[in-house]
């Protein structure tokens, strides 16, 4: 079994609001893996960027605090450290890429500034050679012509490039984990693409890990080892690529997969639709938090919290009744690539 | 006079002057929309899908005259909208609506719902407050939403009942035609199914024609009849969808759909990857506008402009060497 570099355990991180303390997240738990790709995958207001901000520890500057939980990395706990010493760690060891190039990028300074400051400041290396390993760091995610780009600013560039100088400045320190907080969403599908094939080239090249935040989940099925995925502030799923994909079990990550329009098969039909919103923070249902939205909801769903737990190897739900449910899901599914595969045979 | 189509848009060009210096002198001009026509059938939906900056919005907005096309003209039911005066305008209106991607800047913050879906049928029916409440109702409760929130303000409803408060507002004058500009892109994707059925359900039951605007290719896929490609203020392929779909013509539509991440793990595909970014519109390359990006590219393509021209039925592609 492979050793994991990252380890969250039971993070319950907060933010002060006007009507006093809101858990963003709670109980979250992720690992990790050397050389592996994590997406962690939800809607909006799911809890997504706050476990990121909590593991770089930036959530200190975001009006917000770790209120109890672990993040362990190579054994030590960040969740315990202080600002000073996340300041060694943070660009260094872990690097984090954000969703919109343009507004992560500082106006006023060149991109080699950009690039060479974390150099300078984590190891100690000396203007030139800080700029000489800037330049070799555009070279690496593919920008043209290096040596002309490296001295011009962020807004000489458009956002590909911009997303691409973003992670030469995170891999420059040679990271052993890289936080990609939807690092496409603000790009088109094209230079998503460019972008996609990129960060897979440099895990390989570079042997780093991945945890990729992103909403979508064409995006996670195609770069992930692993899925998490997040309702509401908890983790309701977790496991490989290929099991969440075919064999969900949880009613939410099931219901997120049957409301996608798919590529194939019957068009205009009406769509799977999960009824209702996703509950705000500070008011949570009681039990299970997916429970008013769920089709298959019982009375032990209203009055109990599920946890995570594991229901096959390399399969985490947290639900009352997964059982009915996958069957329910499965049986659908089977239904479908018949009549799929009927449509097929049509056609021809 | 053709009458197939309920829209038709012939040679609409829409150049934007890029001003500068002291007097503000015209220096060049953005091309948006740089000669393009397609026209749209009573009851179907025309998916237009492009990258951001290819002027499909703005062809959005030329077709329901927001803003003036450069030249080119746009039928509407056989009428030249853009030759009317100010009270057969005002009627065209009636039945031209939009509704716009973002829910939160799209409704007035300081009106009440029942003010905002109303606002259409008080400027052009003349109906009591009464009858004008009623009707709020009754398009409330149309596009599923409770009628009794009706005097509250847009900050209290969530992002998918905000667009459903756009969609009521566009229907109330039962329009025969609506643009919906990127209607779904801003909303997760569970409440996304559901204005999605929405819409298909307020076009089967009024009879609507819907120029639907997206990014994304799999919502187009499956609200759309037929799809219109655009790259760069030009239409590269217009097709019926599941032609457009099984086989993609122009390299630039097949580019796009192999761009798309596909919701299963099974088919990490070889994909193809584009060179470069989208140039600016200001200032495109010469020829074929895809043709500095395309794989298949031969010097023609840098010299001829290719036209738009039927390759089959409904089939209407603007390269040079198609594919297949």
């Amino acid at each position: 079994m492979e050793r994991n570099i990252l380890e969250i355990k039971n993070l319950t991180t907060c933010f002060f609001t006007d009507d006093g303390t809101v858990k963003a997240t709670d109980r979250v738990s992720i690992s990790v893996g050397k050389g592996q790709t994590v997406c962690l995958v939800g809607e909006s207001g799911s809890g997504k960027s706050v476990t990121s901000l909590a593991v770089m520890r930036l959530i200190d500057y975001a009006g917000g605090f770790i209120q109890s939980g672990n993040v362990m990395f190579h054994g030590q706990d960040l969740a315990a450290k202080d600002l000073d010493e996340m300041m060694h760690i943070r660009g260094n060891k872990i690097a984090m890429i954000f969703q919109d190039p343009m507004s992560a990028l500082n106006p006023v300074f060149t991109v080699g500034d950009q690039i060479a400051e974390s150099l300078m400041l984590h190891q100690n290396m000396s203007q030139q050679d800080a700029f000489k390993k800037a330049i070799e760091m555009l070279r690496l995610v593919g920008i043209p012509a290096p040596e002309v780009r490296v001295k011009q600013y962020p807004h000489e560039m458009s956002g590909g490039m911009c997303q691409r100088v973003v992670i030469a400045m995170a891999l420059a320190c040679n990271p052993e984990m890289l936080i990609a907080d939807e690092p496409t969403t603000a790009l088109d599908v094209t230079v998503q693409a460019q972008i996609l094939d990129l960060l897979r080239r440099l895990q390989k090249e570079l042997g780093m890990s991945i945890l990729l935040i992103t909403h979508d989940m064409g995006v996670a099925a195609e770069m992930a080892d692993r899925i998490a995925v997040m309702y509401a502030g908890t983790i309701v799923e977790e496991g490989t690529v290929e099991r969440i994909f075919d064999e969900p079990r949880h009613p939410y990550t099931i219901g997120l997969l049957q409301s996608i329009p798919g590529f194939e098969g019957e068009r205009g039909g009406e769509l799977y639709t999960i009824q209702g919103t996703i509950p705000s923070i500070t008011q949570l249902p009681t039990g299970c938090r997916f429970h008013p939205r769920c089709p298959h909801a019982i009375d032990k769903c209203r009055k109990e919290e599920p946890i995570l737990r594991e229901v096959v190897t390399g399969q985490q739900v947290a639900c009352w009744l997964n059982e009915d449910v996958s069957n329910h899901f499965r049986n659908n599914q089977r239904a479908n690539s018949i009549a799929g595969s009927k449509a097929e045979v049509n056609r021809q | 006079m053709n009458r197939e189509y309920l829209i038709e848009a012939n040679h609409i060009k829409k150049y934007f002057p890029i001003k500068a210096g002291l007097l503000s002198r015209v220096i060049g001009h953005v091309k948006a929309v740089d000669d393009v026509s397609f026209g749209i059938r009573p009851g179907e939906t025309f998916g237009l899908v492009g990258e951001s900056g290819c002027g499909k919005s703005t062809l959005g907005r030329v077709v329901l005259n927001l803003q003036r096309a450069t030249s080119g003209e746009v039928l509407f039911d056989g009428t030249n909208i853009h030759q009317v005066n100010r009270q057969e305008n005002l009627k065209l209106r009636r039945d031209m609506q939009i509704i716009f991607q973002d829910p939160f800047g799209s409704l007035n913050p300081r009106f009440l719902v029942s003010d905002i879906i109303g606002e259409p049928l008080r400027v052009h029916l003349r109906a009591s407050a009464k009858e004008i409440d009623e009707r709020v109702v009754e398009l409330m409760s149309l596009v599923g939403l409770d009628p009794s929130r009706r005097n509250r303000y847009p900050h209290e409803f969530s992002g998918g009942q905000r667009q459903r408060i756009g969609i009521a507002r566009s229907i109330a004058l039962s329009p025969r035609f609506i643009v919906a500009d990127e209607a779904v892109s801003a909303l997760d994707v569970s409440v996304q199914s559901q204005v999605l059925n929405l819409m298909m359900k307020l076009q089967k039951e009024m009879g609507l024609t819907y120029l639907f605007i997206a990014h994304g290719l799999n919502v187009v896929r499956h609200i759309s009849d037929r799809v219109g490609v655009m790259y760069l203020g030009k239409m590269v392929e217009i097709a019926r969808t599941d032609d457009l779909f099984a086989q993609p013509l122009h390299p630039y539509t097949a580019a796009l759909l192999s761009a798309i991440p596909k919701p299963t793990p099974h088919r990490r595909q070889e994909r193809i990857v584009l060179q470069g970014d989208v140039p600016s519109p200001a200032n495109p390359p010469s020829g074929c506008r895809f043709h500095p990006r395309c794989p298949m590219a031969q010097e023609r393509c840098s010299k001829e402009i290719p036209e738009l021209i039927e390759v089959g039925q409904d089939r209407q592609v603007a390269c040079h060497f198609p594919l297949a």
